[in-house]
C-alpha cells in the first residue's frame, strides 16, 4: 500500500475507483474551463473598459445612474466594434447576400475572413508548442524558429527564379519548415546529449535568431535600394501562397494548409508509433526508458518537428500575407502560442480553436480601437486574463462553484521542467 | 468502563460508491485495535473521517462517552487524536525539534522560538517511551525507522491519547518493525490507545489485542487474535478462501539463461552499489534475491535490464553477451522486467490500459504497420489480456491511473508475461498489494517458471522470497554473501545473512556459490 495515502484526494480516488469507473468526461466538461475563462476574461475586460474611460467618470460625476448608463453604453460600443470588426456585421452580411452584389458580399464577409488570416500563424505556432508539451518539452523558442523559418522561406522565395508555382511555392514553404527545424533541432540535440535545459537554450536561440535575421535583412538579404533598412526583396509571384479574393481581402490558402497540418500533427501524435514514442517520453520518461524507448532520440525528434511547425508559421506570413520579410514580421506569435497551446490543452483541435479565438480577438481589436477610443492594449489584457484563468483552473472553479474533476488535470506541460533526459 | 472512542453507524457515500456502510467501532483505553482490510475496503475513508478530513453522511463519534464533531485535523488533534501517516510529513532540512514544533511552536518573549524548551520536552517523551530520538538531529540524517518515531513524538508532544498508525511497517525493515511493535506495546502500557491499520496478517496476529475486519465498506467481523490464524483472517478480508501457501512442484532447472560474472556497478554518484557479484539463473527455476532494501538489489536489476551500464564484469543472457545492449535489445532477446515502482517506472498513468499493454511492443507487428499504429489489433490484444489476466477495468480505454494498485500491477504482469519470454526479472512484484492480488501474482510467477522461464525475483519481503524461490541469493552491501538452496533453510538463517552475518551452518560446501566475502 505504498502508493496509497499520498493525500486524501488520492486515497479518495483509489477508494471510489475500485472497481467502478468515473463517468466519461463530456465535451462540455473538457471545454468548460476554457469557455468560462473566455467569458470571465470578457467580463473583466468590460469592467476595465468602463473604468478607464474618461466619459464614464464624467458621467458618474453627474450621478450614479448616469454613470452606469454611460459605462454600459461604452462597453456595448467597444464589444460591438470588437465583434463586428472580427466576425462581421450580421445585418450587413444578410443585406449583401440578398442584394447579390459580389463586391458587397466580399466586403461584408471580409472581417471574418481577415480573422482567419490572423489565426493562421497562430495555428502553426500553437501546434509547435503543443507538440513540444506533448513530448515533455517546453519550447519557448518558437519565436526564434519562426524568424529563421521566415528568412529561409523568403530567401527561396526571391532568390530562385523561373520555377512554376506548384514547385516554387511548396519549396519555399518547406524551406521555411526546414529553417525552423534546424533551429529547433539544436536545443533538442543539446538536451539529449548534454542535458542542457531546453527552456534556457531555446530562449538563447531566440536572441541569436533575432540578431541573425536582422543582419541578414540589412546585409546579404537586403532589398536593393532600401538603403540598408532591414527589409528583404519582394518574393517572386511563383512563390506566393495564393489569396482567394481581390485585394484588400487577404484570405489565403495558408489557412487550409494550417488545418491540414493540424490534422497531420494529430495523426502523428495519436496514430503512429512516432507519436506513441513522443507521448510516452513526454508523459513519463522513466517508464519510457524502462520500456526500452530511446528518450534522447525522442527529444531531438520532438524539437525538430516543433521547430518545423514554428518555421511554417513564419513562412506562411511571408509567402501569403507580407510577400517580403521585415523585422516587424511577428507580433509575438511565438510567445502567444504558449498560451494558445495551454488553452487548447495541447491538443491539435484545441489549438485550432484557441487560435481562431486569438486571431478573432486580434482582428476585432483593431476595429475597436478605431470606432471607440479603447486602446488596442485592452485586448492584450483580456488575453492575459483568459490565459491566467486557464492556467489556474481553481480560480474558475471557485468563481462558478464547479466541482473538482475526479481525475487529475492533465498537466503534461509540467514534465518539461523536470529536467529528465 | 466507557470506551475512549466509539464510532456509531458511520456512513460515507461518494458518487456511486458506498465507502463506509454503517460502521461501528469501539476502542478501549490501553488497547491495540487492528483494522484489517484490502486496499479500497474503506479503512482510509474511515480514518480520514476520524481525523476530520471527511465529514460522515451519517453516524456519530463519541470520545470518552461525549459526542463530538470533528471538522478538521486541528479539531482531531484537539480531541487527542493523532495519526502517523504512511508517508511522513517531515521536513528533511529541519531538525527533529523544529519538525515537532511546527504548528505548535513554543515561544519566548517577543515571539522568538524557544527551541530549548521544546527539545527538553522531546527528550522527556523520548525517554519515557524509549524512542531514542535526539532532538538536535536533522531529519535527512536519520534512518526511516527513527523518522517514524519522530512522527510518533509529534503526536505525543500534542498530548494525543488515540494514535492511528496507517500501514506503519510498509517502509520498515523487519528489525525496525520489531522495534516499532515494542514501542507500540509501551505506548499502550502507558495508557495510550492505538488503532493499527494494515493488511499484513502476521503483524495483526503478533501485536493486536482485537482485530476488526472491513470489506467493501462494511464491518465483516471482529475477532481476537488468539482465536484466529492467517488463513481465517485472509478469508474474512477477501471474502473467500485464500491460498497463502504457493503450491509448487519440484523445479527442473535446465539451461543457463542468465549468467553474471564478477559484476560491479557504480551509481551516478560514483558509489559502488554492486560489487563483484556472480550468479546464474537457469530455465525453470526461481532465484530469489533477499536483502534489506538499499543493498544493491535495485542497481543489480538496472544492470541486468540495460538501464545502467556496469563498470566491470560480464552479463550474458540466453547465451549472448548483453554488456553493450540497450534496454530494448535486451527485451527483444526474450526477457521481461517487472519494475519495482509500477507507477513511476512501469506505467504511463494517463495512457489507456490498451496503450500500456503494448508499451514495450507497440512498434512491432502486428501492433503497427510501418509507423502506423494498428488500433484494432491493440484493442483486441487488450481485451484478450484483460480477460486472461483478470484485470478489473471498466474498459480497455480507461486511463491506467484510475485503476487500483493491484490492477495496475496486473497490467504490467500481463504485458510482461504475455510475451514469449525465457527470462524474467521481477522486482518487488507484490509491493503494496493486497492478499488477493499477491496470491494471484505469485501463482503467475510460478506458472512462468513451470513453463520453463528463468525467474530472478528481487524482494525485500523475506516471506515472499522464501515462499517462491528455488534458490536464495542474499545481498549485503552490494555483495552476494551467499547463494543457498531453499530447502530446509530457516528464516532466521536468511535473516542473519541479510544482516551480513554468515552462520556456521552455511559453509561454502553447502551453497552452490559463495562469493568472496570481506566479513
Amino acid at each position: 500500500m505504498t502508493e496509497d495515502k499520498k493525500d486524501p484526494g488520492v486515497v479518495f480516488l483509489k477508494e471510489i475507483n475500485e472497481p467502478e469507473e468515473k463517468p466519461k468526461k463530456s465535451f462540455l466538461g473538457k471545454a468548460g474551463i476554457p469557455l468560462l475563462s473566455i467569458f470571465t476574461g470578457l467580463v473583466i475586460g468590460a469592467i476595465l473598459i468602463a473604468a478607464t474611460s474618461s466619459t464614464v467618470w464624467t458621467a458618474f460625476g453627474q450621478g450614479f445612474g448616469k454613470g452606469l448608463a454611460e459605462a454600459w453604453r461604452e462597453i456595448i460600443t467597444a464589444y460591438k466594434a470588437l465583434f463586428t470588426g472580427s466576425l462581421g456585421d450580421p445585418a450587413r452580411m444578410i443585406r449583401s447576400l440578398s442584394s447579390g452584389d459580389a463586391v458587397e458580399i466580399r466586403r461584408a464577409f471580409n472581417p471574418i475572413l481577415e480573422s482567419l488570416v490572423q489565426s493562421t500563424p497562430y495555428i502553426f505556432a500553437g501546434l509547435a508548442v503543443a507538440l513540444g508539451f506533448r513530448s515533455g518539452l517546453f519550447n519557448i523558442g518558437v519565436e526564434g524558429q519562426l524568424f529563421i523559418g521566415a528568412a529561409a522561406a523568403t530567401y527561396v522565395g526571391y532568390a530562385i527564379k523561373g520555377l512554376p508555382v506548384y514547385i516554387h511555392m511548396p519549396l519555399a514553404f518547406l524551406a521555411g519548415a526546414a529553417g525552423g527545424a534546424i533551429w529547433g533541432f539544436i536545443p533538442g540535440f543539446l538536451k539529449a546529449k548534454t542535458g542542457g535545459h531546453e527552456v534556457i537554450n531555446t530562449i538563447m536561440m531566440n536572441w541569436i535568431a533575432f540578431r541573425l535575421t536582422e543582419w541578414l535583412l540589412s546585409g546579404p538579404m537586403t532589398r536593393p535600394g532600401s538603403g540598408g533598412l532591414p527589409l528583404s526583396p519582394m518574393i517572386e509571384d511563383s512563390a506566393k501562397i495564393p489569396q482567394f479574393f481581390a485585394s484588400p481581402i487577404r484570405f489565403h490558402l495558408g489557412f487550409f494548409i494550417a488545418l491540414i497540418v493540424a490534422f497531420l500533427v494529430w495523426w502523428l501524435l495519436f496514430k503512429t508509433t512516432w507519436g506513441m514514442n513522443l507521448r510516452t517520453v513526454g508523459t513519463n520518461p522513466r517508464a519510457a526508458k524502462y520500456a526500452g524507448l530511446d528518450t534522447g532520440k525522442s527529444i531531438m525528434l520532438a524539437m525538430t518537428l516543433s521547430g518545423a511547425l514554428a518555421g511554417m508559421a513564419g513562412a506562411v506570413q511571408v509567402l501569403a500575407v507580407n510577400h517580403s520579410m521585415a523585422l516587424g514580421l511577428s507580433s509575438g506569435y511565438g510567445f502567444d502560442s504558449i498560451a494558445l497551446a495551454l488553452i487548447g490543452n495541447n491538443h491539435p483541435l484545441g489549438v485550432v480553436l484557441s487560435s481562431l479565438l486569438f486571431g478573432t480577438l486580434r482582428n476585432g481589436a483593431t476595429r475597436m480601437m478605431v470606432v471607440s477610443s479603447i486602446p488596442i492594449d485592452i485586448v492584450d489584457v483580456i488575453q492575459a486574463i483568459i490565459l491566467m484563468l486557464v492556467a489556474a483552473p481553481a480560480i474558475i472553479r471557485s468563481i462558478y462553484r464547479l466541482r473538482k474533476p475526479k481525475q487529475e488535470e492533465p498537466q503534461v506541460f509540467l514534465s518539461g521542467w523536470g529536467g529528465q533526459s | 468502563m466507557t470506551p475512549i472512542l466509539e464510532l456509531k453507524g458511520i456512513t460515507k457515500r461518494f458518487p456511486g460508491v458506498l465507502a463506509n456502510d454503517h460502521i461501528d467501532l469501539t476502542l478501549n483505553k490501553g488497547e491495540i485495535l487492528a483494522l484489517l482490510g484490502e486496499n479500497g475496503a474503506g479503512k482510509s475513508t474511515l480514518m480520514n473521517i476520524l481525523y476530520g478530513l471527511y465529514q460522515p453522511d451519517e453516524g456519530e463519534i463519541f470520545i470518552n462517552g461525549e459526542k463530538v464533531t470533528i471538522n478538521s485535523p486541528t479539531d482531531a488533534i484537539h480531541q487527542g487524536i493523532g495519526m502517523v501517516h504512511q508517508h511522513f510529513m517531515l521536513i528533511p532540512v529541519f531538525t527533529v525539534t523544529e519538525n515537532v514544533m511546527l504548528g505548535n511552536e513554543s515561544v519566548k518573549k517577543l515571539g522568538f522560538l524557544d527551541r530549548a524548551a521544546a527539545a527538553k520536552r522531546i527528550r522527556e517523551i523520548s525517554d519515557q517511551f524509549n524512542l531514542a530520538v535526539d532532538p538536535d538531529n536533522y531529519i535527512r540524517d536519520i534512518p526511516v525507522g527513527v523518522q517514524q518515531r519522530v512522527e510518533i513524538i509529534k503526536l505525543l508532544y500534542r498530548d494525543a491519547e488515540i494514535l492511528i498508525f496507517d500501514e506503519p511497517t510498509a517502509v520498515l525493515t523487519p528489525q525496525e518493525a520489531d522495534e516499532l511493535f515494542k514501542i507500540m506495546h509501551l505506548l499502550v502500557e502507558e495508557g495510550k490507545s492505538i488503532i493499527f491499520i494494515t493488511h499484513k496478517l502476521r503483524e495483526v496476529l503478533d501485536i493486536s489485542d482485537r482485530v476488526m475486519v472491513i470489506r467493501r465498506g462494511a464491518v465483516v467481523g471482529e475477532v481476537l487474535p488468539e482465536n484466529a490464524d492467517q488463513n481465517s483472517l485472509a478469508a474474512m478480508m477477501v471474502g473467500r478462501e485464500v491460498d497463502l501457501e504457493v503450491e509448487k512442484i519440484e523445479s527442473h532447472p535446465g539451461k543457463v539463461v542468465l549468467s553474471i560474472e564478477n559484476l560491479t556497478v557504480v551509481d551516478k554518484f560514483d558509489e559502488i552499489q554492486v560489487e563483484n557479484v556472480s550468479l546464474e539463473v537457469r530455465e525453470g527455476e526461481i532465484v530469489g534475491v533477499a536483502g534489506v532494501q538499499g543493498n544493491g538489489q535495485s542497481e543489480l536489476v538496472y544492470a541486468l535490464t540495460g538501464l545502467l551500464k556496469h563498470q566491470s564484469g560480464k552479463i550474458s543472457m540466453l547465451g549472448q553477451s548483453i554488456d553493450k545492449f540497450t534496454p530494448r535489445q535486451i527485451t527483444e532477446l526474450g526477457s521481461a522486467h517487472i519494475p519495482e515502482d509500477r507507477q513511476l517506472d512501469g506505467l504511463v498513468l494517463p495512457f489507456s490500459v490498451a496503450e500500456n499493454l503494448v508499451l514495450c511492443t507497440y512498434y512491432q507487428e502486428p501492433f503497427s504497420k510501418g509507423v502506423i499504429l494498428q488500433f484494432p489489433v491493440i484493442m483486441e490484444n487488450a481485451k484478450k489480456l484483460i480477460e486472461n489476466f483478470d484485470i478489473r477495468t471498466p474498459s480497455a480505454v480507461t486511463p491506467v491511473g484510475s485503476l487500483s494498485g493491484g490492477n495496475q500491477q496486473k497490467v504490467i504482469i500481463a504485458r510482461e508475461l504475455s510475451r514469449p519470454i525465457k527470462f524474467l526479472v521481477a522486482s518487488q512484484p507484490t509491493r503494496g498489494l493486497d492478499v488477493g492480488s499477491i496470491e494471484y501474482i505469485h501463482k503467475r510467477l510460478v506458472e512462468k517458471r513451470d513453463e520453463g522461464a528463468g525467474v530472478l525475483l528481487v524482494s525485500p519481503e523475506l516471506d515472499e522470497v522464501m515462499k517462491l524461490s528455488d534458490r536464495i541469493a542474499v545481498m549485503f552491501r552490494g555483495e552476494l554473501i551467499a547463494v543457498v538452496e531453499n530447502k530446509g533453510i530457516s528464516k532466521e538463517t536468511i535473516g542473519l545473512l541479510m544482516a551480513g552475518i554468515v552462520p556456521d551452518e552455511i559453509s561454502p560446501a553447502d551453497s552452490s556459490t559463495v562469493a568472496e566475502t570481506t566479513l
